[in-house]
């Protein structure tokens, strides 16, 4: 009895938390529409078979509950019955399936006037790739990648010299213009994901996945990685901006090729900020804290002069001299409890000073 | 596939009824259960072996792949497999006629053809790593050293079956050992028929 | 060897300790060895769940709780939870001690085998733990392994933990095999006289069901383990792409990630359905039991067992619709998805069907059934959004997910593995649990976990990555969302200590429980017809039982008591032939 009782109120309990649940889809800021409307119709026809079977269970608990002078009923089976429940499951399967196809078809048409930008994952950050003037992407491979080309350009294909790279700052994109992202990625899987897209697709080393969507919201909107690439997973964070159509292009005008960033010198400017954009850029902060919360690495706030513990046992104190050969080798003195995850970042010795004088600012 | 429908289609309840009830003899294969056993072992055995030239049949189409050339020697290994298949077919076919000695004889055949298959396999191998073709050489060489590394392991099993059915062919009383004779000779032909499927997709590779 | 000879000898059974509970050779024995080494392993990964929920809940809260060590929970949980647990304790547990008895055998048709493949389950389980003692820890790459990550630095436990995890695989499914080969064969063959295929319980179907699905599927886990073990051990590159890792370009490349994801799953997916059928079995022999009913739909439920089976098959690249795979394989893997959802419907409307015009006693095992069917139901309608591809994209990686595995593969299971050892508990101890701490347990696992669960679909809708550390910073997730993962972790950790009812229930009833006799339940199939209780090696005495009529003969109009044995011969007490009327009537099936 008390079985039917709590079934019942579970179903009540459903459907009220349903209703108040402040947890529902973000505020959605694409063509997407379609795929909160599958979900929904999803939603309505298995909520309510959700509720009927809830509900049948209950009443027979309450209805034919053991009582002492109650036989139970002998029957095998009811072809027409069953038939019957077959058909209507059948169609409630359809009513799901069709729907989502149809949508399925336009997520796989890409349109032809859709913009290509590339976005590329590595652990843990993400980079863009925008095709330039000439409106094509350069060929690309991960066997190009050089610490000054970090996304592996084709130096020799003529198509890639004006393709715009945004390293470590958010990708801008315009209103109402359709956009195809193509996606690499230089280690391992990660996905591109912003939950106010709805779209999403798995970013796979050795070949070139895509999806595509129409921004309709001007804002900026957080880029996360939905596929586990390892410890940093879950700090692999970009943004994605979407501008209308004078800002877009006026950002895009901003953006130096990819012909102009090779053998180009350092801006020379302020040390720190400098150091801060290097961060920025090579998507340092994805595991270093600037706030001494724990991290992939440890933090970097107050990090300069420390006292660190090494995983050998030993102590070191964390000078120019530490900082600048933990960038460049980071496995050579690794502090304990963090694991072996550091790439080594052959920089010049200007850069190295940029860091640690901002090292020093936190 | 009739006989499975008109099963499924059976109605138990009304077995009182037309007759059913009547208990019979319900085993569905009339084999020894060893036998069934080892059929069912193929059948996994085959899924195993299927879904690796799956595989390589999806990696090959791979733009880095450079085809192995295949040691000679792997016809003469394949020669060996097919006489030892042969030979305990014979084996088996003299143990359901009591010819015990002649069933022997012709086991041990069996049994050292399968060994020198192995041999032969390692000798293939070593010719193929002084050629230069190691198993990080490239995906080829790689599943070259795989596939017959799974394949061999698999004689090796039955080489140990075979040494404990030779030693009961020799010590137990006659005809005491014939299942066993038959579960090896079912097997060596299983896995002459994989190694069939396998040479053939590493010579067209 | 001894075992040559098991099956015609005397079944007196060993005497002495070691033989008879360790090295035992009886099925029964080694049914419960999996068992407890199934829930010993799980408790394991049930604390690695409150590890992982209170750094959800309550971030920071534990100091030892770095990244490396919660994505190594996760991967330990699940693959433990999925393989180690479930699959284990469905197969190698239930089947393992209902096979011979349910079908009237004396034992496995190979004893030896069948205590080989307990020890090679332990040696898995064993080197499984083992990764807890080598440097770097256990693999935290999830338990679906995905190269290029698995195998790479940047993910804990790469220097061995990977390493230890596949060669565990690798000798699980070698267990596994020696143990299917013997359900297989058991089933095939050695069931007693007047047993046909149309006759078996539910229980028998489901169960080897599925151990043809692992038959035919591990296989691909094992070819996708072995495969990544040469990436890792031996440098070859089936699965490594050309990649620049941690700023440097590896020798490797030119293979697929998405090759893996494949095969993984050409395994994962069938591996739902090995864990759901056995459930399935189970489930519709305990609910008739106690509905004194017949299962509605017998062989509707037959059909549908094997359809599933086989469209199970066909359904994998479901797991893989945003995994960069050719986009228009998506039409077809839906449409196939949906379709299963068909039959596996069927089976929930014939278990309610069943309760229908019932006598339903509501104890402890009956308890758990219905709230297998009430969380099956949400577990099974929530499939229907993700089999959906549209309906996939936006969901697919988010706590959605999260909330659908768990409610279809872990809750519902678990509470059909309740329900069974609750309902076999007395003839496999031959004393009864204690009926007042059951019903306890009962409450709070079911409406724990669906307080846990239900609310967690919330959270996916507003787009709440899974496997994330931590949640900090990202503004789109609201701050009411942090408070329900709060309170999710409260419950859970909450429903997970108090699993402790069961164990003491368990353990105390060995001792103190009421003796059952042979048939507590007044249940109609042969495990309940054994001369001896619990029953002695061997089973059956001298005579092996003979089946005359289905599993399912319950309220017979006309007969004396509300159940007749499968081993009852064909005459009612007033000398009436069973069925004489009343099945035909019944054919057409207005409810009487």
């Amino acid at each position: 009895m008390a079985l039917a009782i709590v079934l019942i109120l579970m179903v009540i309990g459903s459907v009220i938390f349903h209703f108040w649940s402040p947890w529902w889809f973000t505020e959605l800021a694409s063509n997407w529409g379609a795929m909160d409307t599958t979900i929904l119709i999803t939603f309505w026809v298995t909520g309510f078979v959700f509720i009927a079977v809830n509900l049948f269970i209950a009443y027979c608990v309450i209805k034919f509950r053991h009582r002492p002078d109650r036989t139970a009923a002998y029957e095998p089976e009811n072809s027409k019955l069953e038939a019957w429940l077959t058909g209507l499951t059948g169609l409630g399967v359809i009513a799901m399936l069709t729907p989502g196809l149809i949508v399925y078809t336009d997520f796989i048409n890409v349109p032809d006037d859709a913009v290509i930008i590339e976005a590329v994952g590595q652990q843990w950050q993400w980079s863009y790739r925008y095709p330039g003037l000439d409106g094509a992407l350069g060929k690309a491979d991960n066997r190009n990648v050089t610490f000054d080309n970090p996304l592996g350009i084709d130096p020799d294909d003529p198509w890639g010299q004006d393709d715009i790279v945004v390293t470590g700052a958010a990708a801008h994109i315009e209103l109402d213009q359709p956009i195809k992202f193509n996606l690499r990625s230089k280690d391992v899987l990660h996905d591109f994901y912003v939950s106010q897209f709805r779209a999403k697709m798995d970013v796979v080393p050795g070949l070139v996945s895509y999806f595509w969507m129409t921004p309709t919201r001007l804002g900026s909107f957080e880029v996360m990685c939905a596929e586990l690439c390892g410890v940093g997973h879950y700090n692999m964070r970009s943004e994605v901006v979407v501008d209308s159509r004078e800002d877009y292009q006026a950002w895009l005008s901003q953006q130096t090729t990819f012909a102009e960033s090779q053998g180009k010198p350092a801006p020379v400017g302020n040390l720190i900020e400098r150091g801060a954009q290097l961060a920025q850029q090579h998507g340092c902060i994805a595991c270093h804290s600037l706030d001494g919360n724990r991290g992939v690495g440890p933090s970097w706030k107050g990090m300069y002069g420390r006292t660190e513990q090494l995983a050998d046992g030993s102590t070191v104190t964390a000078d120019d001299a530490y900082l600048r050969e933990s960038i460049t080798d980071p496995g050579a003195k690794l502090v304990e409890g963090y694991p072996p995850v550091m790439a080594a970042y052959p920089m010049g010795s200007d850069d190295l000073d940029a860091l640690v004088a901002y090292f020093k600012t936190l | 596939m009739t006989t499975l429908i008109k099963t499924l289609a059976e109605k138990p309840w009304l077995s009182g009824h037309d007759g059913v009830g009547v208990p019979a003899e319900v085993a569905i294969f009339d084999l020894a259960k060893e036998k069934v056993g080892l059929r069912a072992f193929f059948a996994v055995a085959a899924s195993l072996f299927m879904l690796f030239v799956v595989a390589y049949r999806l990696r090959m189409v791979y733009s880095d792949w450079v085809p192995v050339q295949d040691p000679g020697v792997l016809w003469l290994s394949t020669g060996l497999l097919v006489v030892a298949s042969v030979a305990l077919q014979v084996s088996s076919i003299f143990m359901s006629r009591q010819h015990d000695q002649r069933a022997l004889t012709a086991f041990y055949v069996g049994g050292v053809c399968t060994l020198l298959f192995v041999c032969c396999q390692l000798v293939a191998w070593s010719e193929l790593s002084n050629a230069g073709y190691l198993v990080s050489t490239n995906p080829a060489s790689s599943f070259f050293y795989l596939l017959t590394a799974v394949h061999g392991l698999h004689v090796i099993g039955g080489l140990v079956a075979w040494l404990r059915t030779a030693i009961r062919m020799r010590s137990a009383e006659p005809g005491a050992a014939r299942i066993a004779v038959d579960l090896c000779t079912l097997y060596s032909h299983f896995l002459l028929l994989v190694w069939a499927g396998l040479f053939y997709l590493l010579l067209n590779s | 060897m001894a075992y040559a000879d098991q099956d015609t000898g005397h079944h007196a059974g060993p005497d002495k300790f070691i033989w008879k509970y360790v090295w035992s050779q009886d099925h029964k024995v080694i049914a419960v060895q999996y068992g407890c080494t199934a829930i010993a392993v799980g408790i394991l990964a049930l604390v690695l769940s409150w590890l992982m929920r209170m750094q959800i809940g309550f971030p920071g809260s534990l100091e030892f709780i770095d990244p490396s060590a919660y994505y190594q929970y996760v991967t330990m949980h699940g693959m433990i939870m999925v393989i180690y647990l479930l699959t284990a304790f469905f197969l190698g547990g239930f089947g393992n001690y209902l096979i011979p008895l349910m079908c009237g055998a004396r034992d496995m048709v190979f004893p030896f085998l069948n205590m080989l493949s307990y020890w090679f389950y332990l040696l898995s389980v064993l080197i499984l733990l083992a990764s807890y003692f080598v440097p770097g820890g256990p693999t935290g790459a999830g338990w679906t392994l995905y190269p290029p990550q698995s195998i790479l630095q940047g993910t804990p436990g790469t220097d061995w933990g990977i390493i230890l995890m596949l060669a565990s695989l690798a000798v699980f499914i070698i267990a596994f095999t020696m143990g299917g080969l013997n359900y297989i064969t058991t089933v095939l063959q050695a069931r007693c006289r007047g047993l046909t295929l149309m006759r078996m319980p539910l229980t028998i179907w489901s169960i080897i069901t599925a151990t043809v699905l692992g038959l035919l599927a591990f296989p691909a886990l094992f070819v996708s383990a072995i495969m990544l073990m040469f990436d890792r051990v031996l440098g070859t590159s089936f699965f490594m792409p050309y990649i620049v890792h941690m700023g440097q370009a590896l020798e490797t490349g030119g293979g697929s990630p998405v090759l893996f994801q494949h095969l993984f799953w050409f395994f994962g997916h069938p591996e739902v359905y090995i864990v759901a059928l056995p459930a399935f079995g189970l489930v519709s022999d305990i609910l008739s039991t106690h509905a004194r009913k017949n299962i509605f739909g017998y062989r509707m439920m037959v059909w549908a067992i094997l359809a599933i089976g086989g469209i199970s098959f066909i359904v994998w690249a479901h797991h893989m619709y945003v995994s960069g795979m050719n986009l228009y394989l998506g039409y077809f893997f839906a449409t196939t998805t949906l379709i299963i959802a068909i039959p596996t419907a069927i089976k929930v409307y014939n278990w309610t069907l069943t309760l229908w015009h019932g006598n339903i006693h509501l104890n402890t095992p009956m308890l758990f059934s219905i709230g297998f069917i009430s969380t099956f139901l949400i577990g099974g309608l929530t499939g229907l959004f993700l089999g959906n591809v549209a309906v996939d994209i936006p969901l697919s990686d988010t706590y959605f997910v999260v909330a659908h595995f768990h409610m279809v593969m872990a809750i519902a299971p678990i509470m059909v593995v309740f329900a069974a050892i609750y309902h076999w508990y007395p003839k496999i101890t031959g004393r009864m649990y204690n009926e007042t701490l059951g019903v306890i347990h009962f409450w709070v696992t079911f409406v724990g976990t669906y307080l846990i669960y239900f609310p967690m679909h919330y959270l996916g809708f507003e787009g709440m990555p899974r496997r994330y550390y931590a949640y900090e910073g990202y503004e789109f997730i609201s701050e009411s969302a942090h408070s329900l993962n709060e309170f999710i972790s409260v419950v859970a950790i909450l429903v997970g200590v108090l699993q402790i009812l069961f164990i003491i229930n368990m353990l105390m009833s060995l001792k103190t429980g009421k003796l059952a006799g042979a048939n507590p339940w007044n249940a109609t199939t042969l495990e309940w017809q054994t001369p001896q209780t619990p029953p002695a090696h061997g089973n059956w005495g001298d005579e092996l039982p003979v089946v005359y009529r289905w599993a399912y003969d319950y309220s017979v109009p006309g007969a004396d008591e509300d159940f007749i044995p499968q081993n009852q011969p064909g005459e009612l007490g007033d000398g009436r032939e069973v069925g004489d009327d009343t099945g035909h009537s019944s054919g057409e099936g207005a409810p009487a």
